[in-house]
């Protein structure tokens, strides 16, 4: 079993004609990950990936259609905002948000209306969700990974790769990744998916990537402490990262002080959470 | 993207926030017309992106338009936490009777813009958030309902504001919000606020910080920004698309990814060495943006060696081997090269660098690539 996604995934890919969602799509597709519609506007009726794909002009028409009961968005930054909240107005229960650069005022708007709407968003500026074995959502690349009992969580893209990968390598397999995304105000954060693994039975540990700015972190710490039975460790990127800088992410920055990877791994510290020095030091930690 | 305090307080003022007659100059010739034109005593602020302006003798009164032309000259002359002072901002004093504090940032635990005022204007809001927490007082403020009337009196009564200035404050309390709004700000504050003699309600400071996700739907402001307040090599990273960021270590970093590329600067300190850069070279590493990283990279004098370190996810190792290759076409690397290539096609990678007849030291865990960087920027290894 896996959190958020698996083989009940029906996916429906938004901006699945773009350079990057046909891409991607077919890597899902190679996968093993059910890809039952795309929207891009203007382009209904067309086939996409080979003839495989109905691509329609509205999420609502494709679910209509194809039950689909996951989306993911490619579409670019400025486009991006209100593809979210077609998806959630078409009835989406889960939409995934690769697309990185979207105004942060804009996600403040997108993310109080999804939570009236009650529906989940992952991301944006993430790598997606995959599911070793059963599906892949996003970007991730799915050889990196294997079938396991470890929950992965980060904030980052190819350092969470890194960190799969090292796992892998030493035959320790995941349930499932889980890219929350690099933006300082996202869908999905460090508590929720700690729940899910919490409560998931395949799960038995999980990994934690954090990195400067903002204090997930610190509140994941104190959730960790109240609520979880499973063993976390978790590594934090930025200790050198120098204040008032964005490190590539829109969320890694320390502001006002505030936001530093000192602070977090003292929180994590103080809770009794291991945290690794450098991500091949993760493998020694869950083994 | 910062903006200059001048250029802060001239978008508040497009939304009926009060601020002093004043305006920039490059001259102390300049200074002195503007100092004659408003009539003294005049303000002279020096412009430049760091706050403690006024501790390095950046901002002071003058009396005369001879002493505005002089104390421009030689505010002009300085150099603050290593930005050099180009330009002036002459304001008219103000009479000051009280300073307080109004601001709106993002709020990332409630995910809303939250407005705080404080009743010690004129201090960082960092400072008093240290010193004098209480004095802080703060409202969430709601991305439907917007700054309601009620919010800003409790804020206005909060820091202990007399009555007949309720009206004031609140306009200018609804105008920064709404310049924070219309300029996708991720800060908006004015400080001090003051009230004058007169009674009236004025921004004598402001500062806002922009998102720089929002600076496409705003190519006016996106123009704002100070191009001399960058590194040369943080502007052409920018304008290449990459992300850079330089520091002071001697061991160049080229990264796939922005937590990677931090990763990497850890580790880095953790076996002893210290980091020259971040550098996130983006998905895809066309040979062209390497090319690019590599230049900047090389053109900082302290570094002593440079560790690529590329995890090939949907990036594939042999497409960054050759762009690899051909930036060493294109720019001439001077110091020892580590490189670690792990992920999609990394066999067929590797062997691009190895008979590309440069001389590169590979590892193949991140551990080993730092150790042999931290090494070979201290010459204890050859390539």
């Amino acid at each position: 079993m896996a959190i958020l996604v698996d083989k009940n995934t029906r996916l429906l890919v938004q901006g699945i004609t773009g350079h990057e969602g046909e891409f991607h799509s077919r890597q899902m597709i190679e996968y093993g990950t059910r890809v039952v519609a795309g929207v891009t506007p203007g382009k209904g009726g067309q086939w996409a990936c080979d003839g495989t794909v109905p691509v329609f002009d509205t999420v609502a028409e494709a679910v209509a259609a194809t039950e689909a009961n996951t989306s993911v968005v490619y579409v670019p930054a400025r486009f991006a905002a209100d593809a979210i909240l077609e998806a959630a107005d078409g009835g989406i229960p889960l939409i995934v948000c690769i697309t990185e650069g979207i105004p942060t005022l804009d996600m403040i708007r997108v993310r109080a209306y999804l939570d009236q709407k009650g529906a989940r968003l992952v991301g944006p500026n993430c790598p997606g969700l995959l599911s070793p074995g059963e599906t892949k959502v996003g970007i991730m690349p799915g050889h990196i990974a294997t079938p396991g009992h470890v929950g992965v969580i980060s904030r980052s893209g190819t350092l969470t790769y890194e960190v799969v990968y090292a796992l892998t390598v030493r035959s320790i397999g995941q349930t499932t990744c889980v890219g929350i995304g690099g933006d300082p105000i996202i869908g999905t954060t460090f508590i929720d998916v700690l729940k899910m693994f919490e409560d998931d039975p395949l799960t038995e540990q999980v990994v934690l990537i954090g990195e400067i700015g903002g204090s997930d972190e610190e509140r994941a710490a104190r959730f960790i402490a109240e609520r979880m039975t499973k063993p976390v460790t978790t590594l934090i990127a930025g200790r050198t990262a120098p204040p008032g800088k964005r490190m590539g992410h829109a969320g890694a920055i320390i502001e006002g002080g505030t936001g530093t990877a000192a602070e977090k791994i003292a929180a994590f510290e103080a809770v009794g959470v291991r945290v690794a020095e450098h991500p091949e030091q993760i493998p020694d930690l869950v083994c | 993207m910062k903006l200059h305090e001048y250029q802060s307080k001239r978008l508040f003022a497009v939304h009926n926030v009060p601020i002093p007659h004043g305006d920039v100059a490059t001259t102390s010739q300049e200074a002195r017309r503007i100092a004659e034109e408003l009539g003294v005593p005049v303000v002279v602020k020096s412009q430049v992106l760091v706050g403690g302006r006024g501790k390095a003798g950046g901002v002071r009164l003058a009396h005369t338009p001879d002493e505005a032309e002089k104390v421009a000259g030689e505010i002009l002359g300085l150099e603050i936490k290593g930005l050099p002072v180009r330009k002036v901002l002459l304001d008219e004093a103000a009479d000051i009777q009280q300073e307080i504090y109004l601001g709106v940032v993002v709020d990332r635990t409630t995910r809303r813009p939250v407005m705080m005022a404080s009743s010690e204007g004129g201090v960082e809001i960092e400072e008093v958030a240290r010193t004098n927490p209480e004095a802080i007082k703060k409202v969430s403020i709601d991305p439907f309902l917007g700054l309601r009337g009620y919010q800003t009196l409790a804020l206005a009564k909060g820091i202990g504001l007399a009555g007949e200035h309720f009206r004031a404050f609140d306009r200018v309390a609804h105008g920064l919000y709404e310049a924070f709004l219309a300029c996708d700000a991720s800060l908006a504050e004015i400080n001090p606020l003051v009230v004058t003699g007169g009674g009236e309600l004025l921004a004598v400071d402001g500062k806002m910080v922009l998102d720089d996700n929002g600076l496409f739907r705003h190519p006016d402001l996106a123009q704002m920004r100070d191009v001399d307040e960058e590194t040369r090599a943080e502007r052409e990273a920018r304008e290449a698309g990459l992300s850079y960021v330089q520091l002071d270590g001697e061991i160049g970093c080229m990264v796939n990814g922005a937590g990677l590329a931090m990763a990497t600067m850890d580790i880095i300190k953790h076996f002893g060495g210290a980091p020259a850069n971040f550098l996130d070279i983006g998905g895809g590493a066309k040979a062209e943006r390497v090319a690019t990283a590599l230049r900047l990279i090389l053109a900082d004098p302290n570094v002593k060696a440079v560790l690529f370190n590329i995890f090939g996810g949907i990036t594939r190792c042999d497409e960054v081997a050759r762009g690899v290759i051909t930036a060493f076409e294109e720019v001439k690397p001077t110091v020892p090269l580590v490189a670690r290539l792990v992920g999609t096609n990394e066999t067929e990678g590797r062997a691009i660098l190895d008979a590309s007849g440069y001389h590169l030291i590979t590892a193949m865990t991140l551990a080993e690539a730092a150790q042999k960087a931290v090494a070979a920027a201290r010459g204890e290894l050859e390539a």
